[in-house]
């Protein structure tokens, strides 16, 4: 993270619903190339914030710009360069996965082979498989293909790993880990710190529509602990996933 | 960057909901099995008109011309093998249509031929009369009826396949575009299919144009099936063949574009999918039973006609039955079409106001 750019601007975002203030007054920046996290509790405001971004929402005040395109004139040059999965989303019914790639290259006007996309997830053995019958990392492993069809420079994931077992959690994050080696800037929101501790460049809590904080994860452990903080356990030199994933093993189950 | 193109985008649509569509089972039980099913039944009960049971009086001789011509006019099934005792029963009921006993004279190469009629089928009585009276000369049964089977032949034969076969399509056509529409449009909503279409650049009109070429392209096919089959199997008339058969698939793409404005208001209204079946009833049984799809509406009471004249798939039915059976042309259905036209314009312009995405 030499160059920090900012990809993405948010300026003092407002989203009010009729009698809820759901985000008050966000302000962040997504680096280039970095992989932005967003945490917070369930209602806290991740997901409403992310699908403004995305354009797929209407912001109720502030400013966001998206590699140069406001949010609010140039929706459809941001749809354009940008990859977004969303949160429990489904796809178009009783299509086989090469089917279902074939239509979101249609609907982003791409020209990609659908076969060489699935090898990108390592799906290639479910070309002819229907989403419903993936697993659950298939699915996410699946979603996030289709947000790379347009060879985006952002892709938005919300919780992608949830409900995924630790095998399979793991493999996603090395996908994503590779996405961003690849050259795109990646917005993940989670509500597991270990992930987020593994994964993100910086992280953003995200606290009844608020930031309240916003660094890399290293730098927020040691200001904790600086300010005196210890746990009250004796922290071990390795923890009960690390004994999960040792005694059932690495590979795929899937 | 590379320009956006809408057109693309709503080809690989259309593409992806056909595919949909032929691999959903409702989809294809709706529009063709369904149709198909009752222009079967319909087609083997009035292939030949109507049918006449006759009931062989027990110990009637069975090995005369009398009953081999009778049965082979293909109107009249002779019942064999049932007690005097059952016989009267049905006969009492218009079960049977009336009993027929036939004796070798004594003495003589000529048969002796015994009609009964029944009081409770005096309709078919009077055809079988005419029919025994056309292939057997009878001096006791030629009286009074001879001139009766003359007057009833007139013009081009009209068969129940005729009538059935365009208010099928018709059935057809109004089930694919309401029950197919609603669904459809109701699940990508409710799976977030559409929003995450809408995180890419398509445009909205592009997925609502994509899917009713799907959904028309659809309907046709069906259509045309229902049409070839009734035509080969059925003896289903086209007057002008080919060119009959493009003027029905124009006046079913009129249809099926008005029948798809009725499901898109049914997915802004239903909150759930089980909320689509009664909805979509509501619309499509009145018009089932009420447009002329089984029977003419001057069959029904004239209070209830009004009613029938309402609906749009009364004016579709009746334009296709004027261009297959009466082989006019587009234009002389011009008011059909632009009754047709007028729902059209209606239904969208509820279906704008109600229709959700999200």
């Amino acid at each position: 993270m030499e160059t920090k750019k900012a990809i993405i601007s948010v300026n003092n975002l407002v989203k009010k619903y009729d009698d809820f203030v759901a985000v008050q007054g966000l302000s962040f920046e997504v680096y280039e190339n970095e992989i932005f996290g967003l945490l917070g509790p369930n209602g806290a405001g991740k997901t409403t914030t992310l699908e403004i971004i995305e354009t797929l929402r209407d912001k109720t005040s502030g400013e966001i710009i998206v590699d140069g395109f406001s949010v609010d004139k140039q929706a459809q040059d941001i749809k354009q360069i940008i990859g977004v999965q969303l949160q429990a989303a489904g796809y178009y019914p009783n299509l086989n996965l090469i089917e279902l790639i074939e239509l979101f290259a249609g609907l982003y006007g791409a020209n990609i082979k659908p076969m060489e996309m699935l090898e990108k997830v390592n799906l290639q053995d479910k070309a002819k498989a229907k989403y419903k019958a993936l697993s659950g990392g298939q699915k996410q492993r699946f979603s996030i293909a289709t947000t790379l069809i347009n060879q985006p420079k952002i892709i938005f994931l919300d919780e992608p790993t949830t409900g995924l077992d630790p095998q399979a959690r793991r493999n996603l994050w090395d996908l994503i880990i590779e996405i961003r080696n690849a050259g795109t800037t990646v917005v993940i929101t989670t509500h597991y710190m270990d992930e987020a501790e593994q994964l993100c460049d910086r992280v953003a809590f995200v606290e009844r529509g608020q930031i309240i904080a916003l660094d890399t994860p290293d730098n927020l452990i040691d200001q904790l602990v600086s300010s005196g903080f210890e746990r009250k356990k004796e922290v071990k030199k390795a923890n009960l996933e690390d004994v999960f994933i040792n005694l059932t093993g690495q590979e795929w189950r899937e | 960057m590379k320009k956006y193109n809408n057109i693309k985008a709503t080809l690989a649509l259309a593409k992806a909901s056909f595919r949909s569509i032929m691999r959903s089972p409702s989809a294809v039980v709706f529009t063709l099995a369904f149709p198909l099913i009752f222009i079967l039944v319909f087609g083997f009960l009035g292939g030949g008109g109507t049918h006449i049971d006759v009931g062989v009086t027990p110990g009637s001789d069975v090995n005369n011309p009398v009953m081999g011509m009778l049965e082979k006019t293909g109107m009249i099934r002779l019942v064999k093998d049932k007690s005097k005792a059952d016989f009267d029963k049905l006969l009492e009921k218009g079960n049977v249509d009336a009993m027929i006993d036939v004796h070798r004279k004594v003495n003589s190469a000529a048969y002796s031929v015994n009609v009964v009629y029944t009081s409770a089928s005096r309709d078919k009585g009077g055809i079988l009369k005419s029919v025994l009276n056309n292939i057997f000369y009878d001096k006791t049964l030629k009286p009074t009826v001879a001139e009766i089977k003359e007057s009833t032949i007139t013009g081009r034969e009209y068969k129940t396949i005729d009538f059935i076969l365009p208010g099928q399509l018709g059935f057809s056509l109004l089930s694919t575009g309401v029950f197919g529409t609603a669904f459809v449009f109701l699940s990508l909503r409710q799976t977030l299919v559409i929003k995450r279409f809408f995180a890419t650049p398509v445009r909205r009109s592009s997925i609502v144009i994509g899917e009713g070429i799907a959904r028309i392209g659809f309907a046709l096919i069906g259509a045309l099936f229902i049409i070839l089959i009734g035509h080969f199997f059925f003896g289903f008339t086209l007057v002008h063949g080919a060119a009959t058969v493009v003027n029905m698939l124009i006046l079913a793409t009129m249809g099926v574009i008005v029948f798809m404005g009725f499901g898109f208001i049914i997915s802004g209204i239903a909150k759930n999918e089980s909320m689509v079946p009664p909805i979509s009833n509501i619309i499509t049984l009145p018009q089932f039973l009420l447009s002329g799809t089984f029977f003419s509406i001057e069959a029904f009471p004239s209070w209830l006609q009004p009613i029938s004249r309402a609906l749009p798939l009364t004016y579709l039915n009746d334009a296709m039955r004027k261009v297959a059976f009466e082989g006019v042309g587009l234009w002389d259905v011009k008011f059909q079409i632009m009754i047709l036209l007028l729902w059209g314009i209606g239904i969208y312009a509820v279906a704008v106001k109600v229709f959700k995405w999200e």
